[in-house]
């Protein structure tokens, strides 16, 4: 899509909802350098959002959707939970069907795209809550790696089941007391990051987003990579303040606590080395672009 | 009406033309051809101009799934690959509907009822997918035989529902489907359904269409809900997100979507009568003695008919072509006159029983039966003998029938 095709007629203009005109003068689609610095500067492609307030969740909606390097072509797939409150109100088209199932509508998605768009770049996003990722829809997220779809998973691992009130996930630590966990959860939590390598993902990442400037990194790493050799996925811890019982002002120490080195959110990383070639190949082709911007400067200083 | 946009009359990349459809399944030239009814599903998907298939093995669709991937290989079909389940087969339809694609899948039995969940969502969503039923039992323990109780589980789904008796129904009504599911006022899948092994393991003589004509590609943006490829405006859906509100825009929406996918089916009827040519078909619809019917249970009744001829006993058939859209009125006028409608099944519960006693007044007229289900067949001799027992004829009891 071109940013034209927003472009509201001057007749329409002042009946169309604010957030559309603001969208049409002042949204980053197209924008080359777009990321998590455009929030504040510029209309973000999350109007608003119904979730609790100081929910984590919310900072990682916004930083992703700040760092998709190409939103004006991106199709987000999200699933049932907390993010499917959200989803309504973004400006990226998505899809939600049913609880689980987003990585086989994603699987369609990007072929039908691919069929219909030859030569174009459409890149699909996933993103979805660990309830939908790792329990009722392991299957297909297994099973969209296995046949190395090029698109990108992202879980919003906030470990239990939050939209339907607090109840044990496969996310979910070893001993934690849940509903549906009445004496502690008795298994430890499933190791996605490690079965997402062995099931050829190419860029696997596990952090907290309590950096915009770490995710921003890792989003653009991840859709780069699946659109160019095959899937990738990044695990976001985005806690539950509510039901781990902290206040709204907490969640960004809870992830700072979670994410030191001997915690279990500590930074993990994985890069196949075709993935490895191409993040080098974008890192010099920056470098270069930079480097000239910095020469034409200079000449015109 | 040939537009300067139109690609009627220009080739694709198999060298086959886009053709007008009315044109091409109406007017052009027909070869017979001796074919299974998987094979004739391959050739339909053929001139289909199909962007995805995605497939599953399960009996009895796995030839004609295993088949279109021959044409993916040969290049008349955009994309094709094996999913992992068919909650998950049916789920990548979806998306890859989403995005614009024509897509086209087949399932069974056990396989309709684990992808399910997916039905509502697909009328819901507007999804104009394709999907062939080649019935099969769901019993436990397993069967892999005709039965089609899974048919019934369908019609509450919000999907357009077909029942085809031969394989030159198939061959035609996959073609004619597209153009009822793809209309604008319609948008709606369709499960279009046969009886497993009777339609798709005989052979039969199909009238095939040139091979060198396929219908014109499917064109998502006349679709009456945006289509999720980032060619149109991504403006916010809705102030909030209805699935959590209970607030009366929210009860209103939910409500009135509900109703505009019932809409939608009740819309397609006027195209279906087009393209199929009416919802029901009959023969000597005014004789006292009705066997009213849908696919192979049809053939079966009009070979009772034939012997009940032999015998002086005059006997009519209704054959019922759609099931969603529901020929309520045509049933209506066509039974006006019986006296005993009888209502042969390949299933044990008698779903097209109900559907037509909740249709027609004077309802103790209907005869549910017989049933055959789990895989027996339905000699013509059975029927006969529902139908002299209900003329209070003698007839031969039939071993193993308890009668």
């Amino acid at each position: 899509m071109s940013k034209e095709r927003i472009k509201i007629s001057e007749d329409l203009y002042d009946i169309m909802p604010s957030d559309y005109q603001d969208l049409v003068k002042s949204a980053t689609y197209g924008k080359e350098d777009r990321g998590w610095k455009d929030i504040g500067n510029s209309k973000e492609l999350i109007e608003q959002h119904s979730l609790c307030a100081g929910c984590p969740e919310s900072m990682a909606f916004r930083y992703i959707l700040a760092s998709l390097p190409n939103p004006e072509d991106t199709v987000m797939v999200g699933s049932t939970g907390c993010t499917s409150l959200v989803f309504p109100m973004v400006a990226v088209h998505n899809i939600h069907s049913l609880f689980g199932n987003q990585n086989a509508i994603a699987s369609g998605l990007k072929r039908a795209l691919s069929v219909r768009f030859p030569g174009r770049t459409k890149d699909v996003v996933v993103l979805a809550g660990d309830g939908a990722t790792v329990d009722i829809g392991l299957d297909m997220t297994l099973q969209a790696w296995f046949r190395q779809e090029k698109f990108t998973t992202i879980c919003f691992d906030n470990e239990l089941y939050a939209n339907t009130g607090g109840q044990e996930s496969g996310l979910m630590q070893k001993g934690f007391v849940a509903k549906m966990a009445p004496v502690g959860k008795l298994f430890d939590k499933v190791r996605l990051p490690e079965i997402a390598r062995e099931s050829g993902c190419h860029y696997v990442v596990q952090c907290t987003v309590s950096k915009p400037s770490l995710v921003e990194k890792v989003v653009r790493n991840a859709v780069m990579i699946s659109r160019e050799i095959g899937p990738t996925y990044l695990q976001l811890y985005t806690p539950c303040i509510l039901e781990i019982g902290k206040n709204s002002m907490e969640g960004l120490q809870e992830m700072r606590d979670s994410e030191k080195p001997t915690e279990r959110f500590a930074y993990k990383e994985y890069i196949s080395e075709p993935a490895k070639e191409l993040l080098a190949e974008i890192a010099a082709k920056d470098k270069e672009k930079k480097a000239a911007a910095k020469q034409l400067a200079a000449q015109g200083a | 009406m040939a537009d300067t946009h139109s690609v009627i009359g220009t080739k694709n990349k198999k060298g086959q033309t886009f053709t007008d459809t009315w044109e091409m399944m109406n007017n052009a030239p027909r070869t017979p051809s001796f074919f299974t009814g998987s094979e004739v599903i391959k050739e339909a998907l053929r001139r289909a101009s199909c962007d995805v298939m995605i497939a599953y093995p399960i009996t009895p669709q796995s030839e004609a799934a295993a088949l279109i991937g021959e044409l993916f290989a040969e290049g008349y079909i955009g994309d094709y690959f094996r999913g992992e389940s068919e909650f998950a087969v049916m789920s990548q339809c979806a998306g890859a509907a989403f995005g614009g694609a024509r897509v086209f899948t087949t399932t069974a039995g056990p396989g309709t009822m684990r992808a399910m969940e997916n039905f509502p969502m697909w009328s819901g969503a507007r999804l104009p997918i394709q999907m062939i039923v080649t019935c099969r039992g769901i019993n436990s323990p397993l069967s892999i035989q005709p039965d089609t109780l899974e048919i019934a589980y369908l019609l509450n789904t919000g999907m357009l529902v077909w029942h085809a008796e031969t394989a030159q129904d198939f061959f035609d009504w996959i073609l004619k489907g597209y153009m009822v599911s793809e209309e604008p006022d319609v948008h709606l899948p369709l499960a279009l359904c046969c009886d497993g092994f009777f339609v798709t393991h005989t052979k039969d003589v199909v009238n095939l269409t040139p091979a060198d004509m396929c219908l014109p590609p499917y064109d998502p943006y006349r679709s009456p809900v945006p289509c999720m490829d980032m060619e149109c405006p991504p403006v916010r859906m809705m102030r909030d997100p209805f699935v959590m509100k209970s607030n009366y825009i929210s009860y209103a929406t939910h409500a009135s979507w509900q109703q505009e996918v019932w809409a939608a089916v009740e819309r397609s009827r006027k195209h279906t009568i087009k393209w199929i040519n009416g919802l029901i078909e009959t023969e000597n619809a005014d004789a006292e003695v009705l066997i009213v019917a849908s696919g192979t249970a049809v053939s079966q009744g009009r070979e009772a008919i034939r012997l009940l001829e032999d015998e002086g006993i005059r006997c009519g058939l209704v054959k019922i072509k759609s099931l969603r859209p529901w020929p309520g009125e045509e049933i209506r006028e066509a039974t006006k006159n019986a006296k005993h409608i009888i209502v042969p099944e390949f299933n044990v519960t008698g779903w097209l029983a109900k559907e037509i006693k909740a249709t027609i007044p004077n309802s103790e007229r209907v005869n549910a039966g017989p049933h055959v289900c789990g895989g027996m067949t339905m000699p013509p001799e059975i029927i006969v003998s529902e139908i002299k027992t209900l003329l209070g004829m003698r007839t031969m009891s039939l071993a193993g029938r308890g009668s």
